[in-house]
């Protein structure tokens, strides 16, 4: 007996973008080039039936390498429990995006934490409708960041707007992502701090002392040194840091 | 020199070695905990690293109960044999099976827990979600004209969101293919004609299983993926773990990585395998004793009587899922059975390595396997263990078997067997993990009946085109995703808020015998209720008809 497909598939509205890449990999399929860090190139415009996008560029959208002045970082605190795993910061229907793309990277970002159930977070980490959050730094219980090996996690939470992450424990996948990506710095604090910060409140992580205060409680919290994953995020990820200390040759 | 060889050079530098440095965990003498009597979740804050059992457990053959956690600093008891194969290995350093493996691709005589090593890779696999991102990385990092370290190591495999009409998930698809062409990579299994998966010949599915039946996963390898559950492929005594697209994109033009040796943990089977029982509730037993952070940055190695019995997909199951407890990744020693499945599909020789009597190991947990009963993990963790007969009050809205963790063949056999001249009570999504499983189901049978037919007969929908499909939601339109408040029992690996789609479902994970009598009844249901089991445990192939 011949195999058939035994049930019949219904098909949604495509989801549509502007997406420069897209729009033109439909018209030139052969030549197109989908990523954008092409040397020298500033600005396309597309072909008809489109609305022309220009391009941009990733340093437009991203702060990788450049994620902090100094050594006090000080911004709100958005707060999560324990085991915050990869579907709740970023679900997966939202992994067709491409993070090397600067206007998908940009969307991701948007869809940072999205995934974070409503009745236990009221409070969302990007406010409906924004690119952007507000939260500078997270602070987390256990295992933050289980589940997959999707680095459009960490990336979609610096896309947002974090900066740091201070956690408990992280898991394992992810921790190599954040300082492999340059995204986010991946502070582990030595006590639970999840009751010792509410949402919306300003903090300061110290990077020269290791440590984070509670600025509305003025209580101050030890956490444990970055050692060599900071410079790694410093420089901009793995590949960065293996340019700018002089390991690998920059690109011309 | 070109950027390739700077890499290389850079990657001796001490600040490299210290750059994955993470959670430092310190290695514990041999603790020897006995299996636990029955399903019952630890208290929570004693999970971490030792997972005491603190309800009583009977020591097998005996009346003695104890009721205080029992652990034991002893020599580890001596198991099957020792033989290591690897003239590299010094007599007087004992290692793990994972160590050996690792110390054999970075070309050193013995590596230990704690140590970031540079290691050769056999095989990198990526995937339509990762594979895109990974390949910009690489363009940008090493050249828009750079060519891969090796075009016969990079396995391409799309499969996660591929029967839809999303045109980002298309394109990506896409992507791969003409960096494939562009790079002449010998392993691209594509997809064009998605209203008729039949049409392509190269399609296989899901990319783990593919990985296996494609011959790519050989004992002694080390083999990474831009996927969680590319531990999956330890159940062939290799080394496997899934990593970032960074990871990926550095491999691409280096063929190398710098990873830390996990520290091992023990775990042994022994007694009987029932009749009622799979792969999936021993690893769900495991999960549920440990938590989800009980392995993080460690390897979960399998050894024992019931291990050694357990079919190659079956074991791919166990060490599917060691990612959901935190673990790098997880391994069962290359036997006969190892020997038996890749003949046929790879010509390829390889190494075979055995954990040293005397190896170190983090902890050792034992189980005696017959006092186990079938398991869920309820919402919304894959640690939130309780007995399946605990939840028989539970009311179901669908059942979905499919996936890397629960779509094999095998998995398929076990559902149908429950299945057989009955009729579901709720909607039954069957999702077949790659092209040959979708083939077995039309042509294995149980009672002179095929699986297809019993499926089809049951009333349940499906089988679908071969992908990970539904169980990580994927886009709007993907068979079987959860897009309302809906109940599901699912024979997949994860249970997080929204993994099937909406954050308001409800996801039961269980075993291919639970879903399907599950199915029965609209209720969680122990399978023991709805079919009567053998005496003895019954493999897949011995349920179906012989065939030629």
């Amino acid at each position: 007996m011949k195999p058939k497909l035994a049930f019949s598939m219904t098909l949604a509205i495509p989801f549509r973008i502007c997406t420069p890449q897209f729009i033109s990999y439909k018209c030139k399929p052969l030549s197109v080039v989908p990523f954008q860090n092409i040397p020298g190139l500033k600005r396309r415009t597309f072909h008809k039936g489109s609305t022309s996008c220009s391009a941009k560029q990733m340093d437009q959208v991203s702060k990788v390498g450049k994620k902090r002045n100094g050594d006090l970082l000080r911004g709100k605190v958005f707060v999560v429990g324990d085991n915050i795993d990869t579907d709740q910061i970023i679900p997966a229907e939202y992994l067709t995006l491409v993070p090397s793309v600067p206007e998908e990277y940009e969307k991701l970002g948007s869809y940072a934490l999205v995934g974070l159930p409503e009745k236990q977070y009221p409070i969302r980490f990007v406010e409906k409708d924004q690119l952007h959050t507000t939260y500078t730094i997270i602070v987390a219980g256990n295992n933050f960041g289980c589940g997959s090996s999707r680095e459009h996690a960490p990336i979609a939470l610096g896309a947002a707007g974090a900066v740091a992450v201070v956690a408990k424990s992280y898991a394992r996948i992810f921790f190599r992502n954040c300082s492999a990506t340059g995204e986010l710095y991946p502070w582990e604090s030595k006590e639970y701090l999840v009751n010792h910060f509410r949402t919306g409140e300003e903090a300061e992580i110290d990077f020269g002392r290791n440590v984070i205060r509670n600025l509305s409680s003025k209580k101050e919290f030890e956490l444990e040194p970055l050692g060599d994953v900071l410079p790694v995020v410093d420089a901009g990820g793995l590949f960065e840091y293996a340019r700018k200390s002089g390991m690998i040759p920059k690109q011309s | 020199m070109n950027t390739c060889q700077y890499i290389l050079a850079f990657s001796n530098n001490t600040f490299v070695s210290g750059l994955f440095y993470s959670v430092k965990k310190p290695l514990r003498n041999q603790d020897i905990l006995f299996g636990k009597r029955n399903g019952g979740s630890l208290l929570k804050n004693n999970r971490h690293a030792h997972g005491f059992s603190s309800s009583s457990v009977r020591i097998k053959g005996t009346n003695h109960s104890v009721f205080q956690p029992v652990t034991a600093t002893v020599a580890p008891p001596k198991s099957h044999r020792h033989v290591s194969t690897s003239l590299s290995n010094s007599v007087q350093q004992p290692m793990t099976l994972t160590e050996k493996i690792l110390s054999k691709a970075a070309n050193r005589p013995y590596v230990k827990p704690g140590e970031n090593i540079w290691v050769n890779v056999d095989v990198l696999m990526t995937h339509d979600v990762c594979g895109p991102g990974t390949i910009g990385i690489f363009k940008r990092e090493f050249g828009e004209n750079a060519k891969v370290w090796d075009p016969e190591k990079v396995v391409i495999i799309p499969d996660h969101y591929i029967f839809t009409a999303d045109q980002r998930a298309n394109r990506n698809v896409d992507i791969l293919r003409e960096f494939a062409r562009e790079q002449n990579i010998k392993y691209f299994y594509d997809i064009k004609d998605r209203q008729n998966f039949l049409n392509n010949p190269d399609y296989k599915g899901v990319c783990h299983i593919a990985l296996a039946q494609e011959g790519h996963t050989r004992p002694g390898e080390v083999l990474f993926g831009t996927d969680s559950h590319t531990c999956n492929a330890g159940a062939f005594g290799m080394f496997a773990t899934g990593i970032g697209n960074t990871d990926a994109g550095f491999i691409l033009g280096t063929g190398k990585l710098l990873i830390k040796v996990p520290a091992t943990m023990k775990f042994v089977f022994h007694g009987d395998m029932p009749d009622y029982l799979l792969a999936k509730d021993l690893i769900l037993q495991v999960i549920g004793d440990i938590s989800v952070s009980g392995a993080t940055y460690r390897t979960l190695e399998f050894s024992g009587d019931v291990i050694a019995q357990l079919s190659m997909e079956e074991r791919q199951t166990l060490c599917n899922m060691a990612i959901e407890a935190g673990g790098k990744n997880a391994v069962i020693p290359c036997d006969r059975t190892t020997r038996e499945y890749l003949k046929g599909k790879t010509q390829r020789s390889f190494e075979v390595f055995q954990t040293d009597s005397n190896a170190h190991f983090y902890s050792h947990r034992e189980y005696i396997t017959h006092h186990l009963e079938p398991v869920v993990a309820k919402p919304h963790s894959p640690d939130n263990r309780d007995l399946a007969k605990n939840c028989s009050s539970v009311k179901v809205d669908r059942v979905y078997i499919g996936s890397c963790t629960g779509g094999k063949t095998e998995d398929f056999i076990a559902a149908a067997r429950i299945l057989k001249d009955r009729q579901v009570k709720i909607p039954t999504f069957l999702v077949p993990a790659t092209r040959q499983v979708y083939d077995d189901i039309y042509r294995l049978s149980i009672g002179g009946q095929t699986l297809a037919h019993i499926f089809e007969q049951a009333g349940c929908i499906g089988p679908a085109p071969p992908s990970c499909a539904a169980c990580l939601g994927g886009p709007k339109d993907t068979f079987a995703r959860i897009n309302e408040p809906l109940v599901c029992v699912s024979t997949t690996n994860r249970n997080f808020p929204g993994r099937m789609g909406s954050k308001e479902g409800q996801v039961y994970l269980a075993s291919p015998y639970t879903a399907a009598a599950t199915a029965l009844t609209g209720f969680v249901t122990d399978p023991r209720q709805v079919y009567d089991f053998d005496k003895q445990h019954r493999s897949a192939y011995s349920l179906v008809d012989s065939f030629v």
